[in-house]
């Protein structure tokens, strides 16, 4: 069981990323909208899931180089500090994000926006704990976490790639449902009562990932 | 501070925006009509829930510090466009009104949140920042965009030429700088909007700060000299894609007001005269097939009159032309409103169909001729001018004074301010509310913003 719990944090991060408006599957609704399709909502899901991917992708294999480079006791600290300091910047600054005024968008130019909104919010940073414990020295003294230590057993770039490739298979799934249930059913005046400032949740999910990091 | 729920006066289609509250205050821009006195403009607040006992009453007034501002259109920081999926920040409030001044270029921020009823200047943007960062000078309209808010100005410092957009942080309030990259032919400057479904904008022409500022020059005006063309731009490359021309005779192509709906391509101009017969015209502008394209929808023939009652400027011509200043569209893209600064008249038409405008209402207050008057208000002067439509569409708000320098060329006499209200029957058809009259005491009221938004205030990203 205990084997399973990063990978099944990996994917409620997916999740997670996959319900947040601002990734996007508002701007999937909103397409599909324009021209009164749900072909278009479906279409859309595709190219913001692969930016996602490509911005979660570029963290992890940056992770694990610099993993491949210095040893953990350096690795932990640093990666805590920095996910504390970006979490504090994404909660003071919470509309730090690139300018982009475009509705009329090809598949190209919407996975570049994807790419841009899910690295601005730091996506990938988030997993930074996941990581670091997937690859945890396994003998470490005082290290009782034998799911990572089972976790950590086989091809790291063949693990780097589940990692992706689960992330944003929940992100997708979970967008998808929403982007589907809202163009269909709901409509956007739940964007009204539903929508709570998640730019705050990220932001203290960045620094919860960093103190996290502290205790792996 | 951000919220934890959206605004809740952000709405993510005009149609739902429809079902919006009824509002119950209205902020009213008036300026100081002689500020060699010394007089302050002033953001007056209006009562507007029926049930208070100061209704219909100026309840708030907050001065300016600065002296011969004109203060003339305003906006909010934010507004429905926060919704915009592709920069959604749907946590900030709108609170804050940006009032430039027309005539001094500079930018008073007031706050509305801790007192609504008494807004407080908080920021105050000075016309050497604005003229240092963007080239421009004379800002006018204000619409709170998807990104940041734009601001478009008459001209530049100097009183020249061109006209254009600069953009401000929409929550520093910083001047981030000028708006185009590229503006192809475009010289003359004057409202802007657009349509955020296909990322285009739309700007209009008056003239420059010297055609304007000293009343309208007749040579200019008979030379076909002031703004008679429409351009049309990318918003997302701020280049300029292709002008629209309404042709020479029609001079001063004013307030545009698009669709709301982001998935249609027409919108409205209004037209203050015709150099060939003195008549004043709406356009519609559309895209179909690809190509855009322009055509005259309404034409409002000028009155003749006796040149005895005529100010000077209008004598040789023996009538009343008509000088639709403003126009507002109804957020169902159902009626459009068009205000005639000379004969006083507040028009309702049903557009619908937008390339057929039904006349389907009609009510006078005011006029150069006619100074038709209000059960509450006695014998008007000044003319039907800026309009603001509810949310709802239910009821019209209407003021009387257009701009300085040019009231004094249409009502010599000095205009007595006043604002009234109609209402609008939601199948079409104008009534004036006989018991709503505010009269404004040596203030000039110009535009009108409501409460919570209204149907200028606000773009919307979804249909």
């Amino acid at each position: 069981m205990s084997a399973a719990w990063p990978w099944l944090a990996v994917a409620a991060l997916g999740a997670y990323h996959g319900i947040d408006p601002s990734m996007g599957w508002l701007f999937a609704v909103a397409l599909g909208l324009q021209e009164r399709k749900r072909a278009k909502v479906i279409a859309a899901l595709f190219p913001i899931a692969i930016g996602h991917l490509v911005s979660i992708a570029t963290v992890v294999a940056a992770i694990a180089i610099l993993q491949s480079s210095f040893p953990f006791a350096i690795l932990r600290p640093a990666g805590a500090g920095t996910l504390i300091v970006f979490g504090l910047f994404r909660f003071l600054w919470p509309r730090a994000h690139p300018r982009w005024v475009a509705m009329r968008v090809n598949f190209g130019e919407l996975t570049l926006w994807s790419f841009l909104m899910a690295s601005a919010h730091g996506a990938g940073l988030m997993l930074f704990p996941i990581l670091l414990g997937m690859n945890a020295p396994t003998a470490m003294p005082g290290m009782h976490h034998h799911g990572f230590a089972m976790a950590s057993r086989g091809d790291p770039v063949l693990k780097a790639a589940a990692v992706v490739i689960l992330h944003t298979g929940a992100m997708l799934a979970m967008m998808g449902a929403i982007a589907i249930l809202v163009y269909e059913k709901l409509g956007l005046a739940i964007l009204r009562s539903a929508w709570i400032n998640l730019d705050t949740v990220w932001a203290l999910a960045l620094v919860a990932a960093g103190l996290l990091c502290l205790f792996i | 501070m951000a919220l934890w729920k959206p605004d809740q006066t952000f709405y993510p289609s005009a149609r739902m925006a429809m079902s919006a509250q009824r509002e119950k205050l209205g902020y009213v821009a008036s300026f100081n009509p002689a500020p060699e006195n010394g007089g302050h403009d002033a953001l007056c607040v209006l009562d507007l829930d029926p049930e208070s006992k100061t209704y219909a009453q100026v309840v708030g007034r907050t001065e300016v510090p600065g002296v011969g501002d004109e203060l003339h259109h305003f906006g909010w920081n934010a507004c429905s466009a926060a919704l915009c999926p592709y920069a959604p920040h749907p946590h900030i409030e709108r609170r804050y009104l940006l009032v430039p001044g027309l005539r001094s270029s500079r930018i008073y921020i007031f706050d509305t949140k801790p007192n609504p009823r008494k807004p407080k200047i908080v920021k105050v943007i000075e016309p050497e920042e604005i003229a240092e960062r963007t080239g421009y000078s004379r800002p006018h309209t204000i619409h709170c965009g998807p990104d940041a808010i734009y601001v478009s100005a008459l001209g530049a410092p100097n009183g020249e030429g061109p006209g254009g957009i600069f953009l401000l942080d929409h929550e520093s309030f910083e001047v981030l700088g000028r708006w185009e990259v590229d503006r192809g032919p475009q010289y003359l400057a004057y409202d802007f909007w657009w349509h955020l479904g296909y990322d285009v904008a739309v700007t209009s022409e008056w003239g420059t700060p010297k055609m304007v500022e000293g009343g309208v020059v007749p040579d200019l005006l008979l030379g076909g000299k002031y703004g008679h063309v429409l351009h049309l731009w990318d918003l997302r490359k701020r280049r300029h894609l292709r002008t629209l021309d309404l042709g020479a005779e029609n001079q001063m192509a004013l307030e545009l007001r698009p669709s709301h709906d982001p998935t249609k391509t027409f919108g409205f101009v209004g037209v203050v005269i015709s150099t060939k017969d003195l008549s004043a015209s709406v356009w519609r502008w559309d895209r179909s097939g690809g190509d855009w394209s322009v055509k005259k929808v309404i034409e409002i023939p000028a009155e003749p009159a006796d040149p005895s009652v005529l100010p000077p400027a209008l004598k040789p011509f023996k009538a009343v032309p008509p000088l639709v200043t403003d126009i507002n569209l109804s957020l169902d893209d159902r009626f459009l409103y068009v205000a005639c600064f000379g004969t006083g008249d507040l028009k309702q038409y049903d557009v619908s169909d937008p390339a057929i405008a039904r006349l389907t209402g009609s009510v006078r207050l005011g006029g150069i001729t006619s100074h038709a008057a209000h059960p509450k208000g006695g014998t008007l002067n000044g003319g039907a001018q800026m309009i603001e439509v509810s949310r709802d569409g239910r009821r019209i708000y209407v003021s009387n004074s257009l701009y300085n320098a040019w009231d004094a060329q249409f009502y010599p006499e000095g205009i007595r301010g006043w604002v009234a209200k109609l209402d609008a029957n939601p199948n079409g058809g104008l009534a004036l509310d006989r018991e709503f009259f505010t009269g404004f005491d040596g203030d000039r009221p110009h535009q009108i913003r409501l409460e919570g938004g209204d149907s200028s205030s606000d773009s919307f990203c979804y249909p």
